[in-house]
């Protein structure tokens, strides 16, 4: 029994147990008392990347039950409807049973089963011949990969810089514009200050990463009567139950944005003092138009920020402690001329391009709403600001004896990042919260360790050279530029990676572009490759813009006949699409069959009150012949005698993934967890190897989490107690104070190359987008679709959102989730479909500039009229995930990804990415609908052959009666 | 025995929330979840790798949108929960030719006695909610049991002992207790916020209550703030930047 | 609601048989019908067959056909449970009355009074089956006045076609229920056609705000699953309009104005065309019965399915 009998989200008294929670007497002989199981081991829930903590029951080592840890910080006890299902996915009759070779053509579904060993051997032959020759010539891709780190790593030991997650197609975005501009992001690096804020604006979110921790938030709010915003197309979801909808025109959250800048600062209404203490509003920036240092930080001979101290009547450090410093005016230093940051953002801002009238026709949204926006952000920040008794001492040492709070929380997600101008728009929302003084602060957007980092953080991507034959890199394949000379370009400032990141054509790709590693490996631009290598990514469906095209791709030959992607290694734990088109298949166990790490050192779950960190850990066994993917890398990692993972007598290091989540050190003390560290497990963050750890864990819950002193939990940027802590975690290398970059001098360095300042120069055709986009402060500019299309020809914009109770393609092999939904509709306003003569049920097609695709419709009000939208990945290809021909999935169900060009409308080279960061411009996507024949067959097109089972995965059963065995388990045991 | 009891000891039931209900269907699952292998195990899905998947649920969520009536309230759009409402006059129980159906004196909670249940399904005709599923494989009629062996299972810690939906919702818009006592946290919950019965005029007198979604204009939050004046233009541009700040 | 073939025929089956059981049963007290023993045996006999055939196939309507003799024991408020205890106390006063007069070949007052308590078991009988659907409230089409006496009159007409030609078969001309049956016939056609209007009008007793408790107008959206499920499949049942209107025409003619033609034919002619007009109007009301069963069910119209915005 709980120390805490009342404890957990659901915790209201009208959500607790009964009083007296003893069974009355009532004569109809039910067992009110039922044996519920015979154990309960902890773990952490992995049916999407929230990563809640789970009590799973087990009956005879079968799973009878998962509820969720009410200790857990992630999800205190609540569990959504995925986590619920968790049950039929782990009993997925379409979980890959053995390793498979490819024994027929690639996308045709033949297999031969093949023992461990030989797949291993495979693999090893393959890729030590590419790291003895050209190790560029793996490309190694890790969808949803849950241990980055450790694949970043064996991609750094392997010598290939062809290595990068999902974050590309993902929400690059969001997590770059957040850390060039506050150190930290939105997605899962912070949250807002659910307990105090009383003003929550929402952007462009349907579910979300946190999705547990928003709904938990979502009703705290609602329970304080703080008031929620929405801005989205749709009005679903969460922002069915915002208090206001705007239903905003995609990819014009910027104008939005900045219009509610201009009238923040048309009516003086910003925190000054905040924006001196905490940003570089006040750094100089020289004026030289023209010149190589135009728009440059004025610096002294230090190379230290200068800014004006309006006392001393002198430049002075800017990042010093005690100055008076002027926001506004010119003035000269060195000879040049120079202006605050705070004066280019006010001059920029206050321009009438930015008055609410001059941008309410391009989003939808009536001026007068903006201006009342404006008012109620800065009523709530100014007039209801908070103060929490808490006395603190910043980064220079100086006492204050409360913690000042401005009440206004925002939170953006994919709505902002899945369009070409997403990176621009995401530091605009970051300059609107930085402007209100609430970033950090209570009532504001706070930070989750191991974030804030220095913007941008220090750590430079590696791999200039291409990579040399049996060589590690000399860092991490992925990391933060902060200028030409960070780029992985060659002489002729061409691309260096197989996906383009860190090139001209998207310089702060900080996660890679994996949405076009298969379109480029196959045109052998900048060079063919030989083996792909991924993981955990469907990219053979919908995680490829261009669906069709990458099928045909994956499956092209050259003129000799051979596939133009050689080869394929690909590590899943069911039966994808993807699947089909591998030469050699490594089956994954399922979560609740290995270990996992959710570290510190990856995508953690810390709360804003302290790290929190986390493992998975076999609840069951496998009862099949497949491998977890991370041991399996670490065996290959051996075989292939990668540095870190063998022992001096060439033996392997470690001997599974359990094995290295305890041992494995980053740097001396700190590893995979951050928890039980030392020898007897007494200290954290910091310490000594603990061969108990993961025992420590599971007996904890499976989870750690330490909880930051009061004084330590907000203005963690410039925080004297937080920042030594981050220092002692290792989170920061030095104990500085983290400056919030308004103004991005990195972005302005590459426009300076641009315009032909400087050695590393950008290819001439490339120039004008660069200068374009490059601007140091946030601006708007139209996506580049929308741009680009006949607006008359495609006049509408067409978007998914998740299910909440759908993980993109993987719930549709869940018995329970897909009886909710197996097939997506496309969502069309009431008048616009009147418009065009279509009524409810109707089947159209939906036609973009570069494809089609067919579905059905339903009618509603809650969408922008200029929008249509569909749920995402229901749609699915005939005979994956074990589903019969006929399912609704692919009968009814379709993926807009085919309508969705990886290309730019009429230019083959550039993808259809944000061109700062490459991050897929899903969004951006525009369409018309036309009905369909109405003598045409109600089903989707387009429409595939039927994917063969593969050998040794019995069929699907007809019925399930799941759960009949725990009740004769509990009949008999009485 | 379909004779309905002249008076229960408690009514317990469900009131859910509808101005925070997001639609996520965490208490659906986690209601199949748990039910499928507890009271009336299992809940039996039919084809449920192929087309024409179906099973037996007790708790499903709809999606509605609601275009208010002039002047009240915006527009909307609403997720809303159904299960057994536990009525108090349950002509489910009463139509029940063989006493499978009935309301348990003590804490009104309207079961099916599996045993006892032929299978005429008539009682799924007498129910206005749909709150009735039957199970074809197995032959008899199932419901929600208000999870009666997660309530007062002596196996569970106490902490546990509340519906499996209400447990889960993430949103913690669904709220449990005694809606018979006037003094119960749930009963104070729906007179504070005008919780509503289903279908009134039908007569069944649900237990089950509904909390409507907050009226924006009247009850919701409203912000009144003041429009943003000009800030003074005497200073010039920028003029009231001209206060003194240090670092 | 769903039109579960085994429904309909049960209540088409047991209302002509029990039709045929209550006028049998009274004509023979009132001697207005043939004494003869095989006519007897012949009208029992079909009465019974029709009324047990159709009860069997509502026990395999059933989900637990084994479990069926449960049915009885909740007579107190269950009017299925009441008709189970009616149909088979009707079994009673039928199987004295098929004794005393076929086997024994008797008329005397306990075999003309099981006639009439055998008459009276009938009529009960149908009153309790009526009263299953018209106790119905979510049903508006059931739950209306004229569910009761439609259940009765249809089994009234049916059985008396029925009888007027197995009377007619049996050489019997001029018996009353010559005239009984067209007039039935003419009933029963006036009586449906004006259930139809009232519940073509009917409203449903509660709106889709009103179920789910929203101010304003209430559209379904998404439903809480893609595909149908028990509710829809049995509940949800919808039949075209214009599918429901050719069915209608169909009812029209087969179960009302053929067999009311057919039987006034019969009634004012004579001879092997009276019998062969008789048994042509018996056996074109089957089906024109059966279709409106299959109306009856498939027009009604249940609350749940105002949450599925149909
Ligand atoms: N149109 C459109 N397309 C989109 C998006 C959109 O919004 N609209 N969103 C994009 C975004 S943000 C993302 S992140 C991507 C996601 O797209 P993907 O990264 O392709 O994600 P999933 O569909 O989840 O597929 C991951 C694969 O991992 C497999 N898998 C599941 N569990 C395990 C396991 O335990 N081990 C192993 N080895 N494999 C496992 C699944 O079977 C599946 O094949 O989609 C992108 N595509
Ligand atoms: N249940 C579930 N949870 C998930 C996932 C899942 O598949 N299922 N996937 C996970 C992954 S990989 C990711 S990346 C996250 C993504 O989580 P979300 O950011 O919630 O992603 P989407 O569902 O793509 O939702 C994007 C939202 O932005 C809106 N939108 C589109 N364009 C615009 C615009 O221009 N402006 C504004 N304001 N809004 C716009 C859309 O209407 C939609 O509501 O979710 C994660 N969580
Ligand atoms: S949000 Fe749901 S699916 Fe994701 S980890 Fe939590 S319980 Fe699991
Ligand atoms: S909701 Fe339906 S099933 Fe539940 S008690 Fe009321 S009438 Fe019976
Ligand atoms: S289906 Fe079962 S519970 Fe329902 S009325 Fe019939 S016998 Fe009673
Ligand atoms: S109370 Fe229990 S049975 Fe009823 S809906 Fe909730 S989880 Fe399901
Ligand atoms: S779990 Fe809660 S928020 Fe989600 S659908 Fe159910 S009631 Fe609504
Ligand atoms: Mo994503």
């Amino acid at each position: 029994m709980s120390k805490h009998p009342t404890n957990g989200a659901n915790s209201a008294p009208s959500q607790r147990p009964l009083r007296v929670s003893n069974a009355p007497a009532e004569a109809d002989g039910v067992d009110t008392s039922p044996r519920v199981s015979e154990e309960v081991k902890h773990s952490t829930c992995y049916m999407c990347a929230c990563r809640c903590g789970i009590d799973v029951h087990l009956v005879g080592g079968e799973v009878r039950y998962i509820q969720g840890n009410r200790d857990h910080p992630v999800n205190k006890g609540v569990l959504c409807a995925k986590g619920s299902a968790g049950i039929m996915q782990h009993l997925s009759p379409a979980r890959l049973r053995k390793p498979l070779l490819r024994v027929g053509e690639r996308g045709a579904g033949e297999f031969r089963e093949i023992e461990w060993e030989e797949a291993l051997q495979i693999a090893t032959d393959r890729l030590s011949r590419i790291r003895s020759t050209d190790p560029k010539k793996l490309a190694f891709f890790t969808g949803r990969d849950q241990s980055q780190s450790l694949t970043g790593w064996w991609a750094q030991q392997f010598g290939t810089p062809n290595f990068a997650a999902h974050g590309g197609f993902c929400s690059v975005n969001m997590a770059a514009a957040g850390l060039y501009t506050v150190g930290g992001s939105f997605w899962e690096f912070g949250e807002p200050d659910w307990d105090n804020a009383k003003y929550f604006v929402l952007f462009g979110v349907a579910e979300d990463h946190d999705s547990n921790p928003i709904k938990i938030g979502l009703k705290k709010l609602k329970e304080r009567g703080a008031k929620v915003l929405a801005v989205n197309p749709c009005r679903t979801g969460y922002n069915a139950i915002a208090d206001e909808w705007v239903g905003i025109r995609p990819g014009t959250d910027g104008l939005f944005v900045l219009a509610l800048v201009h009238e923040l600062i048309r009516a003086g209404r910003v925190d000054l003092e905040y924006l001196v203490r905490y940003t570089n509003a006040h750094c100089l920036v020289i004026d030289n138009l023209g010149g190589a240092d135009h728009g440059l930080f004025a610096r002294d001979a230090d190379g230290k920020i200068l800014a004006w101290d309006k006392k001393k009547g002198a430049a002075v450090d800017a990042l010093g402690a005690e100055l008076e410093p002027a926001l506004a005016g010119a003035v000269t230093v060195g000879g040049k001329r120079c202006v605050p940051v705070f004066q280019l953002i006010a001059e920029r801002y206050s321009s009438p391009e930015y008055a609410p009238e001059a941008v309410a026709e391009r989003c939808g949204v009536p001026a007068e709403t903006i201006r009342r926006i404006a008012a109620e952000l800065a009523h709530v920040a100014f007039e209801e600001a908070i103060e929490l008794p808490i006395a603190w001492t910043d980064w220079a040492g100086r006492r204050h004896e409360t913690m000042k709070g401005r009440p206004v929380a925002m939170h953006a997600m994919r709505g902002i990042s899945a369009h070409s101008n997403g990176f621009h728009t995401c530091r605009s929302i970051h300059l609107l919260q930085v402007l209100l003084g609430t970033v950090e602060v209570p009532g504001g957007f706070r930070f989750k360790a191991p974030y804030p980092k220095p913007c941008p953080p220090g750590l430079k991507p590696a791999g200039k050279d291409g990579g040399k034959p049996n060589t590690p890199l000399s860092g991490a394949p992925l990391g933060f530029v902060e200028g030409p000379e960070d780029l992985l370009v060659d002489e002729n400032g061409g691309p260096i990676r197989i996906d383009k990141a860190y090139s001209w054509q998207a310089p702060v790709a900080a996660h890679g572009l994996m949405h076009m590693v298969i379109a480029n490996a196959w045109r052998g631009d900048p060079y063919p490759i030989d083996t792909l290598f991924m993981y955990m990514a469907n990219m053979a469906w919908n995680s490829s813009m261009n669906t069709t095209g990458t099928i045909a791709m994956l499956t092209d030959r050259d003129e000799k006949g051979d596939y133009k992607i050689p080869f394929i290694i690909y590590s899943d734990a069911y039966y994808s699409e993807t699947v089909a088109y591998a030469d050699l298949v490594l089956p994954d166990t399922t979560y609740l069959e290995r270990h996992d790490c959710i570290s510190l050192l990856d995508r953690p779950i810390s709360h804003a009150d302290g790290p929190a960190d986390a493992i998975r850990h076999p609840v069951v066994q496998p009862d099949r012949d497949v491998r977890p993917f991370q041991t399996v890398l670490l065996d290959l990692g051996a075989r292939l005698g990668l540095p870190g993972m063998v022992n001096e007598d060439g033996g392997a290091k470690y001997a599974d993934y359990a094995d290295y989540i305890v041992n494995h050190e980053r740097t001396p003390g700190i590893g995979p967890l951050a928890g039980w560290r030392g020898e007897d497990g007494d200290t954290f963050g910091r310490g000594a190897s603990n061969p108990d750890q993961l025992k420590r864990y599971i007996d904890n819950g499976g989870f750690w989490q330490h909880e930051l002193p009061e004084d330590a939990r907000y203005y963690k940027m410039a925080n004297r107690s937080y920042l030594d802590f981050a220092v002692h975690m290792g989170f920061l290398p030095k104990a500085d104070q983290i400056v919030f970059q308004l103004y991005s001098e990195p972005l302005q360095r590459f426009r300076l190359a641009a315009e032909g300042h400087g050695d590393i120069l950008p290819p001439q055709e490339e120039r004008p987008r660069l200068i374009a986009a490059f601007d140091p402060l946030p601006i708007w500019y139209r996506p580049f679709e929308q741009a680009a299309v006949d607006g008359e020809a495609f006049p509408l914009s067409a978007l998914t959102q998740r299910p909440m109770h759908m993980y993109h393609s993987w719930g549709s092999q869940n018995a329970w989730l897909r009886q909710i939904t197996s097939q997506n509709r496309l969502f069309v306003h009431r008048k616009t479909a009147a418009g065009l003569g279509l009524v409810d049920d109707d089947w159209v097609w939906i036609e973009s500039h570069h494809g089609r695709v067919k579905g059905q419709i339903r009618l509603v009000d809650g969408v922008n009229p200029d929008t249509v939208w569909t749920w995402n990945a229901i749609g699915k290809r005939r005979g994956a995930w074990m589903l019969k021909d006929g399912a609704g999935e692919s009968e009814k169900g379709f993926l807009l990804n085919h309508a969705i060009s990886e290309f730019l409308p009429g230019d083959d080279t550039h993808s259809n990415s944000d061109p700062v960061t490459g991050q897929a411009a899903w969004f951006d996507l525009r369409v018309r609908i036309k009905k369909c024949d109405p003598a045409a067959l109600p089903r989707t097109e387009p429409r595939y052959p039927l994917l063969e089972t593969p050998p040794g995965i019995p069929p699907a059963p007809k019925k399930l009666s799941f759960g009949a065995q725990f009740r004769r388990w509990r009949e008999t045991a009485k | 025995m379909t004779q309905l009891p002249t008076s229960t000891e408690k009514s317990l039931g469900l009131v859910i929330d509808l101005d925070t209900c997001v639609g996520c269907q965490a208490c659906v699952t986690s209601c199949k979840e748990w039910n499928t292998g507890g009271h009336m195990a299992p809940l039996t899905d039919y084809n449920p790798y192929e087309g024409g998947a179906d099973g037996v649920w007790f708790n499903r969520v709809h999606t509605y949108e609601q275009e208010a009536a002039n002047g009240c309230g915006h527009d909307r759009t609403v997720h809303f929960p159904r299960s057994c409402l536990h009525c108090d006059e349950p002509a489910c129980v009463t139509v029940c030719p063989t006493g499978a159906s009935y309301k348990r004196s003590s804490d009104g909670i309207v079961l099916v006695d599996e045993d006892k249940c032929i299978g005429c399904k008539l009682c799924s005709w007498a129910c206005p909610y749909g709150a009735r599923e039957m199970d074809m494989d197995v032959g008899v009629m199932k419901k929600c049991t208000l999870c009666i062996d997660r309530i007062y299972n002596e196996n569970l810690p106490e902490r546990d002992r509340v519906p499996a939906c209400v447990a889960a919702c993430p949103a913690g818009a669904r709220h449990y207790g005694d809606l018979a006592d006037p003094d119960s946290p749930v009963s104070r919950l729906v007179a504070e916020r005008g919780g509503v019965d289903l279908m009134p005029e039908m007569g069944y007198r649900p237990v089950n209550k509904y909390l409507p979604p907050r009226d924006r204009e009247r009850t919701g939050p409203a912000v009144t703030a003041p429009a943003l004046e000009s800030a003074d233009p005497q200073g010039g541009f920028l003029g009231w930047l001209d206060g003194v700040l240090s670092r | 609601m769903h039109p579960a073939f085994s429904v309909i025929f049960f209540t088409t089956a047991t209302g002509a048989g029990y039709g045929l059981l209550a006028l049998t049963g009274i004509f023979f007290a009132f001697g207005a019908v043939p004494e003869d023993r095989l006519f007897g045996f012949f009208a029992l006999a079909i009465a019974l067959a029709l009324v047990t055939g159709g009860l069997f196939s509502s026990v395999f309507h059933l989900g637990r056909p084994e479990r069926a003799p449960r049915a009885f024991s909740q007579w107190k408020t269950s009017w299925l449970s009441r008709e189970a205890v009616a149909a088979t106390a009707t079994y009673v006063p039928a199987a004295i009355l098929g004794i005393g007069w076929v086997i024994l070949g008797s008329d005397n007052a306990i075999v003309g009074g099981a006639g009439i308590l055998a008459a009276i078991g009938a009529l009960v009988t149908l009153v309790t089956t009526g009263m299953i659907y018209a106790s119905l409230k979510p049903i508006p089409q059931w739950s209306s006045p004229y569910t009761v006496p439609g259940y009765i009159l249809y089994a009234l007409m049916t059985g008396a076609t029925l009888l007027n030609a197995l009377v007619l078969l049996a050489g019997a001309d001029h018996s009353p229920v010559a005239f009984l049956a067209p007039l039935l016939v003419f009933a029963g056609w006036i009586f449906k056609n004006a259930a139809w209007r009232h519940n073509d009008q009917l409203a449903m007793p509660t709106s889709a705000a009103s179920a789910t408790g929203l101010k304003g107008t209430v559209r379904s959206v998404e439903w809480p699953h893609t595909e149908e499920n028990y509710l829809m499949k049995e509940m949800g049942y919808r039949v075209a309009r214009k599918h429901a209107e050719k069915l209608r025409l169909f009812v029209h003619a087969a179960a009302f104005a053929v067999p009311l033609a057919l039987t006034l034919l019969s009634a004012v002619t004579g001879g092997t065309f009276a019998v062969a007009a008789a048994c042509l109007a018996a056996l074109v009301q089957v089906p024109g019965i059966l279709t409106e069963r299959w109306l009856f069910f498939a027009e009604a119209k249940h609350t749940v399915s105002l949450y599925y915005g149909r």
